[in-house]
């Protein structure tokens, strides 16, 4: 039991697919402007991931290894494909505000990864929680990032305005802002990382 | 027909919507080929041929398949497994013709396939040339130019990071932001730098 | 652990000054600018002007301690950095402004880099893009000139020219206003002729060679007078060389010896490109004035001119 949940909690911190592994950065970035976005993201991107490890694992003993990237491409896109018409139909709003980012979660590297270095060898179980672990270290890590930019670039967090005086940095919700907050962020893990070994 | 909407579609992918500095699309392999200038030109050589012709081929799928089939809605996996294929079949071309090439070339195409900048472009080609359906008027032609340039965008992201990477490796930087978290920073201050071209008009 | 070695490719020239009398005296020839652009724009002007640099130097002494460096404040450059940042400010800015504006420049810019000479991009110019993208309406407000202590907003000859009043009588305004510094500006770019004072001085020291400025603004002028939009060659080339930051920027924000080339063919394409930058940004872009954003650009490409132009090694022929 405590080697099942190793399986899940070495996603969150130590793990971490965004600040330890360096994965999955171009939606972190693009999407990260305001906590609701990547709350959105954040549920989709794991609910691929715990789908795709899943089925990844069950089918792993029949897929031949010489083909095994298309295969887990057609599956991990056929899930990603459920998302985006699921998003479509019921949160069309999410949908927009997304963009193309719902689609490229096929390719973020976060789900290859998986797929590829664990749910491709182990069974289904620890594969199921090895998605759910790195889906929401994926999910936090977007989050604090989220939360640095929306409340630094428009003073709000989930629209909420803060404190009355604060004059917002527009740049922290553009381009050059997102970059600099993970690069601060990256930094500071390596810190932490540091320190604590 | 105007020529000037070529001139803007070069300026805004290679600038104002740099596919690395402004919409963070292919950062991976940006992030890792970036160290030496060398291996960074090839990588940019590459993405441009993938880019340029995943869009061609991905266009013309589109238009001439998804759309009088209408399964338009399976357009994300239809994209990806045609640039998958298409770049394991130039890879395998390459190997065979070209030793050489496939030496400077041909390692970084498997790089560029589960990427998001190919997936991307093809996408954002299909978002902004067609309109409900149907093509606009010279939209192939657009969807073509848009995708050479957004590779010559991340070419250039690429060629620039790689050369102020080589220069800093010489440096004494902090040790905490050695690797990655400076690449950001980099990445960072050109992307401001860039933002110089934002409302171009011609 | 103090001694901070210098690489740099050869050939190695050795000057008896140091570093630091280098950044003073590109100092002193930036004062006479800043009196007259307090003497244009008022006090407030100086105190923006205090406030840049009293921060820049704070946070290269926090940043130094964090570092575990001896904290050598005496070498001026931070107070460089400071007093640029502040002669970039429109003169009615709020006193954070800079403060933010400093920390980034010698914080992110400079030490995440390394330190003194590791930089690639200019922290001053850098510091002033991001304020201006963070806080656009604040950057974008201009004084009148002698309209303190209470000022009158007015727009700049640039804000004019990008509204399509494309010659000076439609602005009010004749070269000798331009050259005197009467409209509005930066606290430090719009007063010409005190710049110049300052250029010369250091040209005469040799701190500054002619290649960076005159290729940048034999470019930007050059363009402007070819290019402009009222038809193939009928631009004004010296409105393009004394309005907005041009003249600041070439002599005094280019020439940076750590963010420009070595070589001095190298030194002439960086200048050629930051001119011919400027123009565009001016020409067809959103912003008014291109200037900081030109030499940034440019600022990257450096490292990539530096290795296409390698000096030659001394000994080897060709």
């Amino acid at each position: 039991m405590p080697g099942l949940f190793k399986e899940f909690s070495k996603g969150i911190f130590r793990q971490n697919p965004i600040f330890m592994i360096v994965l999955g950065l171009c939606p972190t970035l693009a999407v990260s402007t305001s906590l609701e976005n990547a709350m959105g993201m954040g549920a989709a991107a794991t609910f691929v991931l715990i789908c795709s490890n899943v089925m990844i694992s069950a089918i792993r003993k029949i897929v031949p290894r010489s083909i095994r990237i298309p295969c887990f491409i057609v599956v991990i896109a056929s899930f990603v494909t459920i998302v985006e018409l699921l998003m479509a139909a019921y949160l069309p709003q999410l949908a927009k505000s997304l963009g193309i980012f719902v689609p490229l979660i096929v390719v973020n590297c976060i789900i290859m990864g998986r797929a590829e270095a664990f749910a491709g060898r182990n069974p289904v179980f620890p594969s199921l929680l090895d998605g759910a672990g790195m889906g929401l270290g994926f999910t936090l890590a977007l989050g604090i990032v989220a939360l640095i930019r929306e409340f630094l670039g428009s003073g709000k967090v989930f629209n909420l305005t803060l404190f009355k005086s604060f004059e917002p940095a527009a740049i922290m919700v553009l381009a050059p802002g997102a970059l600099l907050t993970l690069g601060l962020l990256i930094a500071l893990a390596n810190i932490i990382k540091k320190r604590s070994a | 027909m105007e020529w000037k909407i070529f001139l803007t579609i070069i300026i805004s992918m290679v600038f104002v919507n740099n596919f690395i500095l402004s919409k963070f699309l292919g950062l991976c392999p940006f992030l890792g080929v970036s160290r030496q200038i060398k291996p960074a030109m090839s990588m940019g050589m590459a993405v441009i041929f993938v880019m340029t012709l995943s869009g061609a081929i991905t266009w013309l799928l589109y238009r001439f398949i998804l759309i009088p089939l209408n399964i338009t809605y399976l357009r994300t996996i239809t994209f990806i497994l045609v640039i998958a294929a298409f770049v394991q079949f130039v890879e395998m071309v390459i190997q065979k013709k070209s030793p050489l090439l496939y030496r400077t070339l041909g390692i970084y195409l498997p790089l560029i396939t589960t990427n998001c900048a190919v997936l991307g472009v093809t996408v954002l080609n299909i978002d902004t040339f067609f309109v409900q359906g149907k093509p606009v008027g010279f939209s192939f032609l657009l969807a073509l130019t848009q995708s050479f340039f957004a590779g010559a965008g991340f070419t250039l992201a690429l060629l620039l990071m790689s050369g102020i990477r080589e220069r800093l490796q010489l440096n004494d930087t902090p040790r905490y932001f050695q690797g990655v978290a400076i690449a950001f920073i980099i990445a960072s201050l050109m992307s401001l730098a860039f933002m110089g071209f934002n409302g171009f008009r011609f | 652990m103090t001694e901070e070695y210098n690489l740099s490719v050869s050939p190695h020239i050795r000057k008896k000054e140091s570093v630091s009398w280098v950044m003073w005296m590109v100092f002193l020839a930036l004062v006479p600018a800043g009196i007259a652009g307090v003497h244009i724009f008022g006090w407030n002007s100086l105190r923006l002007i205090l406030i840049s640099v009293i921060s820049a130097v704070a946070a290269e002494a926090i940043i130094l301690f964090l570092r575990g460096r001896r904290v050598a404040l005496s070498d001026g450059s931070a107070a460089l950095t400071g007093l640029l940042l502040g002669y970039n400010l429109p003169p009615q800015v709020p006193f954070w402004l800079p403060v933010v504006g400093s920390f980034f420049a010698i914080a992110i810019v400079k030490q995440a880099f390394g330190g003194l000479g590791r930089n690639i991009f200019n922290p001053a110019l850098a510091a002033r893009a991001f304020l201006l993208i963070s806080w656009p309406v604040y950057m974008s407000g201009y004084a009148k000139p002698f309209s303190y202590p209470d000022a009158v907003a007015s727009a700049t000859p640039l804000n004019l020219f990008k509204e399509s009043k494309l010659n000076l009588a439609e602005m009010g305004l004749n070269y000798w206003d331009l050259f005197l510094g009467r409209h509005g500006g930066c606290i430090g770019e719009v007063a010409i002729y005190a710049l110049l004072i300052g250029a010369i001085f250091l040209l005469i020291l040799r701190i500054v060679s002619l290649h960076i400025p005159l290729s940048f603004l034999c470019a930007l002028g050059l363009f402007s007078w070819l290019f402009p939009a009222q038809g193939f060659a009928k631009g004004d080339p010296l409105f393009a060389v004394l309005t907005g930051g041009a003249i600041l920027g070439a002599f005094f924000m280019a020439t940076d010896y750590v963010t420009s080339p070595l070589t001095r063919r190298g030194q002439i394409i960086f200048g050629a490109g930051c001119g011919i930058i400027t123009f565009i940004i001016r020409r067809w872009g959103g912003y008014p004035e291109g200037v900081s954003f030109a030499i940034l650009i440019m600022n990257a490409f450096v490292p990539l001119v530096d290795r296409w132009q390698r000096p030659r090694v001394y000994g080897r022929g060709k």
